[in-house]
């Protein structure tokens, strides 16, 4: 179903760039018939729902059928411009008055441009259809009277089908009952967002309690009334009407169509959404129309060329008004004036002659340029497809071009947006090191004691003492084993306490193969390490926790989970152990652990500071661990507090926090632990590559400002030796304002004092962006969701714009997906500079659609940003191929493609312009109007193709060692308006010569049996014949990288050229046609002559030398890194390209990192309740370690939700809980858990009590 | 390593998908420009000078008579309107004529290339097809009909035939002698035998019932030449000749060739005269009318210019090539250092 949309979106980019009105009709069809305001569906009534006339749920995502194929392709195609335009020329050739060329010039070309356009179109439809087909035959089980197959395609609004289990849901329906208790039921919404993870829906209780029972299911009249349909995959209000009872329905209880029912036998549903009007239909709406600044530059030429032909039709014009006035007048004994003239004058004559003019004329406009630049596209595209070296094997995904219309932009892009998590890391947390008891652990050290760089070589610790172990884990620090082993009992109570004090779920599968949940990884690669280390977290109930202990299990009953908030930064555990000992764990950042420890700890808490400082250096996340052992009744007063704490309703969550304060002090420290965050493969040496090639890359993350900064150290985007990190983290505008604007005063302060230095930089790059380059000085800015939110503010966007463009390095954190998007936009708007952002998840999708590229990073669980992305592959460092190779090699070939295209045309059709003065200005073309037809689309069409397709200024491994070559694109140095002048120079002086010399020697021309070949057809083959040479020689020297496709072309183009000249010319084709093939034997007369292959050399050589004079002294005397490059490459080729050194350097720094908690609120809670306990959830009584629950069943959840409805910045999380959709999901998830076993809650609130 | 399904998304490892295909990877060097440069200048001064002296060596005489001139013989053609007004042209060789002489009249500033001239003609006729002598294409408008009579050749350009005739007399001692020309040959082979053909009418008059002649023409086509039926209507020389359309308003074409034995090695130095049948006005258009007698050398005829641009070509590269090699020699040394 995905394909449905895909279809759609492609549909939409093919020719986007084109005027195609069409298209909004398709969107306005997708948007459904008419303004629905409220949507009224009675269940298992026909005829009432049948008076709305709702979409069906038959999808046609194919746009034609056999019958309307020709016609609706052919007026769409028609609305392109260009099209219109050829076809306008074609209906001026069929006035006699005007037609200078016979309408088969104009019209082979055409016919040949639509027939391709129609077959491509066809096929893709037909695809289309074949999917539609697919899809709308899928069998569902529909409710009429019985239960009945009926095909997808005939199920109606106000159905109610039958699912099974891993069925796909055929429409948006509204749950009714299903097979699991209290109405659950599991889906998948791979297809809708792309995670794979399940999701929770819950029927209303009155509905489940129709359960399978068909009678009850048939008699079922509910109405339901809703919002009309539209596009919010989350969101869905609604009102059942039953029995005279209201009952609020919410996205808890609607299957969307896409979804797969899984976990779940069956369930019943009602149909609200059919056909195109369901929400995922609804969803696939066209993304905007991304055009390549070449695009539009080539667009405004279009038209300065559409300007240039009028202006040379009114100057032939005039040309020839004055002739008929001077000449033609008294030349009317042989030429007598038409009947329409001879009555006016010769204006009218003047006026007839333009329009002809702009028929011969008008292959300055070339028809072919557009698709052959489709053509080019698409070819670049499968390189991208096809590159090996973007392909990553582990996963086994190839780089894809995504949309086929963008190439040339990457080899132009000056911003780089990049998501963090995911993207730039891989979201892998490595127990790396710890310090316990003042000791450090983790680092492997020779005989001689020097510590040994850890590598993929380094033998790991064997944990085969522990056959619950995870295979996957990696440790080399054996002497930690050694400890464990010895029993000391620190290091037993360290990772005790690993095990014990985290929200990770546990499940096993078969015998000792567990599989942990954790909902951050951070605590996922802690709760393995405990496990490894002889620590097993086994199982847990809401109200246990059992481990295996050195293989002995041993079960601890779980007290309170003292949750993770943004502001505690810390989560504790209270357990009582099986001797009856009741103990508090408590994880949390250094800073805050430290302040709550015990006095006595103050030795251990020096070393372990500076074990911290050390783990920080190296850029590991970190986590200070204590415990307290707490008195039975202390707790248990304490605890009665809580419990009446948790019952108040206002200020509950600062009562309870400072509850929680009160018992998490005088701790005992334990030590702490170092988790890797492991960047993705290559990401410092691409970042460090793409900066080289002057691209800047922003960090917008919804991490936190510490993770954040920590990566950017990781990747070497900040370094120690920088000289100002800025970061801005105000809380009203003011302080924003005031921040930025001392942030900029200080670069630009410092700048001017260095502005000596600068000064030869500055000339050498006076182009734009001068006063940027000249700070040499790096900073680095970085700036808070907070403070971004009011940088964005109108007044402040510019200012942020300014310093953020002054600096070196942005990162951004704490944003949301829409500020993402914001700064894309506000860079795209005011820097007009191409930008590309990258990013993984569903938090990125705004970014990556507005930046001018956007690529997602595929091959991971999420499909969002893949499916919103121009281009996706699976690393990060892919991306530094994709621009300085592919993106420069598309943005090299196409530009060379327009130059040589233009001066081309050029160089062909304004030969007429000069014959004009020789021809009487009577619109005589200089060609046989077979060359005209032909010349564009067979004889120049290939070489220009094979070159646009395989031309290298640059081998890779050079495009990879000189970033510096990109610099070209981004300044759009290779095709811009002042090269378009040039290629029209250049093109315009050719067409002179082509003319004039050619007329200076066969103006009395005769041949060497004294016969005149001063005739026109001889003049216009011995043009036609030096035009064709002269182009191929000119592509010839154009084209840098000959392969053997090139060759073939060029040389075949010009077999080809004199076959068909000759075969045009024979006898025995005029004997057929004797009007349309008039040149007969004039090719044969002519060149047999000497003296017309002595034009063409003179020609050719006059046209070709000044050319390549100008490229030498300009390669010689201004040489653009592309020749020194190329050059070297020549020099070297033989030898061994050397390493490029941008091997990360390790940073050795004081800074504290980031400590390791990507946590979401609201967990601790969760597991207390057993909500998300699947098999036992509903049995075990529920017991009063959560405090809320018990009271108010939902309470402190939903406060969880309203925090994140409300702000919607996502909070406390760095990986997989990143980003909008996701962000609320987990609530969702929690809610329809809670609600569902609600009842048994309260059922058993009385027994809960007993449990203490 | 992963297994071998497992990478069923891995793309080929060709040369052409991995954009690695061998190819010839060619750099303007200064060892390859410089040279070329020299190279191809010497070789087009070489080829210019020989070009030069070649059309050096061709003669050429050329003689107005449009009679614009009052002192001209032809003077009272031009003003008078009289049919088949006879004038002269007298004219001395002070040197032999070499080889094969050709005769050539010559118009200027007449517009044959003119695109009606090209599209006012019916190559169906033309190509003997009798269907079109009764219905003409329109594109031969407005000589297309005479009246309701179709016309045979019908357009522009067979109507605008050239109908000066010409004579040359050698005066050998105060008698002329006539210079006997050769009408065949003069038209382009593929013309003569391919594309203008009678019809597969005998005799050819027949063919012609029921159509008019051109309204220029003073006698209709199957008149043109009577005297040798394979030169006549369709096919006569001098008709092929004017139909084969001039490029440029000034133009000659090939009236006659002189191949007759007394003149086989060319003209003998001495007095000549050539009588004019004067019929065609071009006075009212500015027009100028030139016989021109010419042999012509393996390069055809005399051709100045091409010489001369071969030699500029020429000489403008080796001075573009000394340039280049200053401006290498300049630049380039220092930075290889």
């Amino acid at each position: 179903m995905l394909r449905e949309c895909q279809w759609r979106k492609e549909m939409a980019e093919k020719w986007s760039w084109m005027l195609a009105p069409w298209t909004r009709c398709w969107s306005w069809r997708g948007n459904g018939v008419g303004q629905e305001d409220d949507r009224h569906v009675r269940a298992n009534d026909r005829e009432y729902n049948d008076k709305f006339s709702y979409a069906d749920n038959h999808i046609k995502t194919s746009k034609y059928n056999v019958i309307t194929f020709l016609p609706m392709n052919l007026f769409e195609q028609f609305q392109r411009v260009a099209n219109a335009y050829f076809l306008v020329l074609v209906i001026l050739q069929v006035i006699p008055e005007i037609s200078s060329l016979p309408w088969v010039t104009t019209t082979v070309p055409l016919v040949l441009v639509l027939v391709i356009t129609a077959v491509k179109d066809a096929t893709d439809d037909y695809f289309r259809y074949k999917s539609d087909q697919q899809v709308n035959n899928r069998q569902s089980l529909v409710l009429r009277g019985s239960l009945q197959n009926e095909k997808w395609m005939h199920v109606r609004v106000g159905d109610i089908i039958k699912l099974e289990n891993n069925q796909f849901v055929a429409a948006d329906i509204l749950l009714l009952s299903s097979s699991e208790p209290h109405g659950l039921c599991y889906i998948e919404t791979a297809e809708l967002d792309g995670e794979t993870n399940l999701k929770v829906r819950q029927a209303l209780t009155v509905t489940s309690d129709l359960d399978a029972d068909i009678a009850k299911l048939a008699d079922f009249n509910g109405e339901v009334i809703c919002e009309p349909p539209n596009n919010k995959l989350d969101k869905f209000k609604g009102t059942l009407y039953w029995r005279g009872n209201k009952y609020p329905l919410d996205n808890e209880k609607m299957l969307l169509r896409g979804c797969v029912l899984r976990n779940t036998d069956w369930c019943f549903g009602m149909v609200i959404f059919a056909g195109l009007q369901t929400k995922l239909m609804q969803n696939c709406g066209r993304t905007t129309l991304k055009r390549t600044s070449i695009d539009k530059l080539m667009n405004t030429l279009v038209l300065w060329i559409f300007g240039f032909l009028v202006c040379m039709g009114v100057i032939l014009a005039i040309g020839n008004t004055i002739w008929e006035q001077k000449v033609g007048r008294s030349f009317r004994d042989y030429l007598p004036w038409d009947s329409t003239i001879s009555n006016n004058n010769a204006v009218f004559s003047g006026f007839l002659t333009f329009w002809s003019y702009i028929i011969i004329l008008n292959t300055v406009v070339p028809i072919s340029l557009y698709v052959s630049v489709e053509v080019i596209r698409l070819g670049h595209s499968y390189f991208i497809n096809w590159d090996r070296k973007m392909y990553y094997g582990p996963k086994d995904t190839p780089a894809e071009a995504r949309t086929t219309t963008l190439n040339e932009e990457l080899g132009q892009v000056e911003f780089i947006f990049s998501d963090k998590t995911g993207t730039l890391t891989q979201n892998i947390m490595v127990f790396n090191k710890c310090s316990i008891n003042g000791k450090t652990y983790g680092d492997v050290y020779d005989e001689f004691g020097h510590k040994v760089e850890i590598t993929e070589k380094t033998t790991c610790v064997d944990f085969s003492f522990n056959h619950l172990s995870d295979g996957k884990f990696r440790f080399h620090d054996s002497s930690l084993v050694e400890a464990i082993k010895m029993e000391e009992p620190s290091v037993q109570e360290f990772f005790r306490l690993l095990a014990l004090c985290h929200t990770v779920m546990s499940e096993e599968k078969n015998e000792g193969d567990l599989v942990y949940q954790a909902q951050s990884p951070d605590e996922g690669a802690l709760v393995s390490a405990a496990r490894n280390f002889g620590f097993v977290f086994r199982s847990r109930t809401p109200e246990t926790i059992t481990l295996y202990e050195m293989g002995a299990a041993v079960t601890y009953q779980l007290l309170v989970i003292l949750d993770f908030s943004n502001v505690r930064k810390r989560m504790s555990v209270i357990v009582r152990n099986p001797a009856g000992q009741i103990k508090l764990y408590c994880k949390g950042a250094d800073t805050i652990i430290f302040d709550r420890l015990d006095p006595s700890n103050e030795d251990l808490m020096d070393t372990t500071s500076e074990h911290l400082n050390e783990f920080a250096g190296e850029g590991l996340r970190t986590l200070a661990l204590a415990y307290k052992v707490l008195d039975r009744g202390l707790f248990e007063e304490w605890m009665r507090r809580l419990l009446l704490a948790s019952t108040v309703m206002e200020n509950r969550e600062e009562g309870l926090a400072a509850l929680y304060e009160e018992i998490e002090t005088g701790l005992m420290l334990l030590g702490a632990t170092a988790v890797e965050d492991k960047l993705q493969e290559g990401v410092p040496e691409t970042i460090a590559c793409l900066s080289l090639a002057n691209i800047k890359i922003w960090v917008l993350t919804g991490d936190k400002l510490e993770t954040a900064m920590n990566i950017g150290y990781s990747c070497n985007m900040l370094r120690d030796d920088m000289d100002e990190v800025f970061i801005i983290s105000g809380h009203t505008a003011g302080e924003v304002q005031e921040q930025l604007r001392s942030a900029r005063e200080h670069i630009l302060g410092l700048s001017r004092v260095g502005s000596d230095v600068g000064l030869e930089k500055t000339e050498m790059l006076s182009d734009d962006s001068v006063f940027e380059e000249t700070i040499i000085a790096e900073y680095a800015l970085i700036i808070n969701g907070h403070s971004l939110a009011h940088a964005l503010e109108p007044e402040l966007e510019q200012m942020l714009l300014e310093t953020a463009c002054l600096c070196k390095t942005v990162i951004c954190c704490r944003v949301t997906p829409m500020q993402k998007a914001q700064v894309v936009q506000l860079v795209k708007t005011n820097k007009m500079a191409v930008t590309l952002a990258i990013g993984d998840g569903a938090n990125d999708v705004s970014m990556i659609k507005t930046a001018h590229i956007g690529v997602g990073i595929s091959g991971q669980e999420g499909m969002q940003a893949v499916l919103a992305s121009d281009y996706s592959f699976a690393q990060f460092r892919f991306l530094q191929r994709l621009l300085l190779v592919h993106g420069r090699w598309s943005y090299f070939r196409m530009c060379n493609f327009l130059f040589y295209f233009f001066y081309k045309n050029f160089a062909f059709t304004l030969v007429h312009f000069w014959f004009g003065f020789f021809c009487a200005f009577s619109a005589q073309t200089v060609y046989d109007q077979w060359f005209i037809t032909l010349f564009n689309i067979v004889y120049t069409s290939l070489p220009v193709l094979a070159m646009g397709l395989f031309d290298q200024d640059v081998n890779e491994a050079n495009s990879h060692r000189y970033p510096s070559l990109y610099r070209s694109g981004q300044l759009h140095l290779l095709f811009n308006k002042r090269q378009f002048f040039l290629c029209t120079f250049q093109g315009i002086m050719t067409s002179f010569l082509l003319f004039f010399i050619p007329y200076g020697a066969s103006s009395l021309g005769v041949r060497d049996d004294g016969l005149d070949i001063s005739d026109y057809q001889s003049f216009a083959i011995t043009i036609a014949t030096s035009l064709v040479i002269v182009v191929s020689v000119q592509i010839g020297l154009d084209t840098y990288y000959w392969t053997a496709v090139n060759h073939l072309f060029v040389w075949g183009s010009l077999a080809t050229y004199f076959a068909i000249l000759l075969a045009l010319q024979s006898d025995g084709l005029y004997l057929i046609f004797p009007s349309q093939f008039r040149f007969i034997g004039s090719a044969r007369s002519c060149l047999a002559q000497w003296s017309v292959w002595l034009v063409t050399l003179l020609t050719t050589v006059m046209c070709v030398m000044p050319g390549i004079a100008v490229r030498f002294l300009k390669s010689e005397l201004r040489p653009t890194v592309t020749d020194k490059v190329r050059s070297l490459q020549k020099a070297i080729s033989k030898q061994s390209p050397r390493e490029l050194n941008l091997r990360r350097v390790r940073r050795t720094s004081s800074r504290r990192s980031a400590y390791a908690f990507s946590h979401q609120q609201g967990y601790g809670e969760l597991i207390t309740s057993g909500k998300n306990m699947k098999v036992s959830t509903a049995a075990p009584s529920p017991s009063i370690h959560s405090p809320g629950w018990v009271q108010n069943g939902t309470g402190l959840l939903e406060n969880g939700m309203k925090r994140k409805d409300a702000c919607f910045v996502p909070s406390e999380h760095s990986g997989t809980w990143e980003g909008m959709e996701r962000t609320e999901q987990v609530p969702e998830t929690i809610c329809s858990g809670s609600k569902g076993t609600q009842q048994t809650l309260i059922d058993s609130r009385g027994n809960s009590n007993g449990d203490i | 390593m992963p297994k071998e399904q497992d990478l069923a998304n891995r793309p080929d490892n060709t040369a052409f998908t991995q954009q690695r295909l061998p190819a010839w990877q060619p750099i303007l060097s200064a060892g390859i420009v410089i040279p070329g440069f020299v190279l191809i200048g010497l070789a087009f001064i070489g080829i210019g000078v020989a070009l030069f002296l070649t059309s050096r060596s061709i003669q050429v005489q050329e003689f107005d008579y449009t009679g614009v001139d009052t002192t001209s013989s032809c003077y009272m053609c031009s003003s008078t309107n009289v049919p088949n007004c006879v004038c002269y042209v007298n004219f001395t060789l002070t040197t032999k004529f070499q080889g094969m002489v050709y005769f050539y009249y010559a118009l200027s500033n007449y517009f044959q290339s003119h695109r009606k001239f090209g599209a006012s003609r019916d190559y169906y006729q033309l190509s003997g097809d009798t269907t079109y002598f009764t219905a003409p294409l329109d594109v031969c408008i407005p000589f297309q009909y005479a009246n309701t009579t179709p016309i045979v050749p019908c357009g522009l350009s067979a109507n605008s035939l050239f109908n000066d005739t010409f004579k040359l007399y050698q005066i050998v001692n105060g008698t002329t002698k006539l210079v006997p020309f050769d009408g065949r040959g003069i038209a382009w082979w593929s013309d003569y035998n391919i594309k203008y053909q009678n019809p597969k009418v005998t005799p050819l008059k027949d063919a012609f019932k029921g159509t008019a002649k051109p309204v220029n023409w003073p006698k209709p086509a199957y008149e043109l030449d009577t005297t040798d039926p394979s030169n006549n209507g369709f096919v006569n020389q001098d008709f092929l000749v004017w139909m084969r359309r001039a490029a440029l308003p000034n133009f000659w074409k090939l009236y006659r060739r002189i191949t007759d034995p007394d003149y086989v090695g060319g003209l003998p130095a001495g007095n000549y005269s050539i009588e004019i049948t004067y019929n065609y006005p071009v006075i009212s258009f500015n027009g100028k009318k030139r016989v021109v007698l010419s042999n012509v050398s393996w390069m055809g005829g005399r051709n100045p210019f091409l010489g001369i641009a071969y030699l500029v070509v020429g000489s403008l590269c080796i001075v573009m090539s000394i340039v280049m090699l200053i401006v290498y020699a300049k630049f380039k040394f220092p930075d290889d250092v």
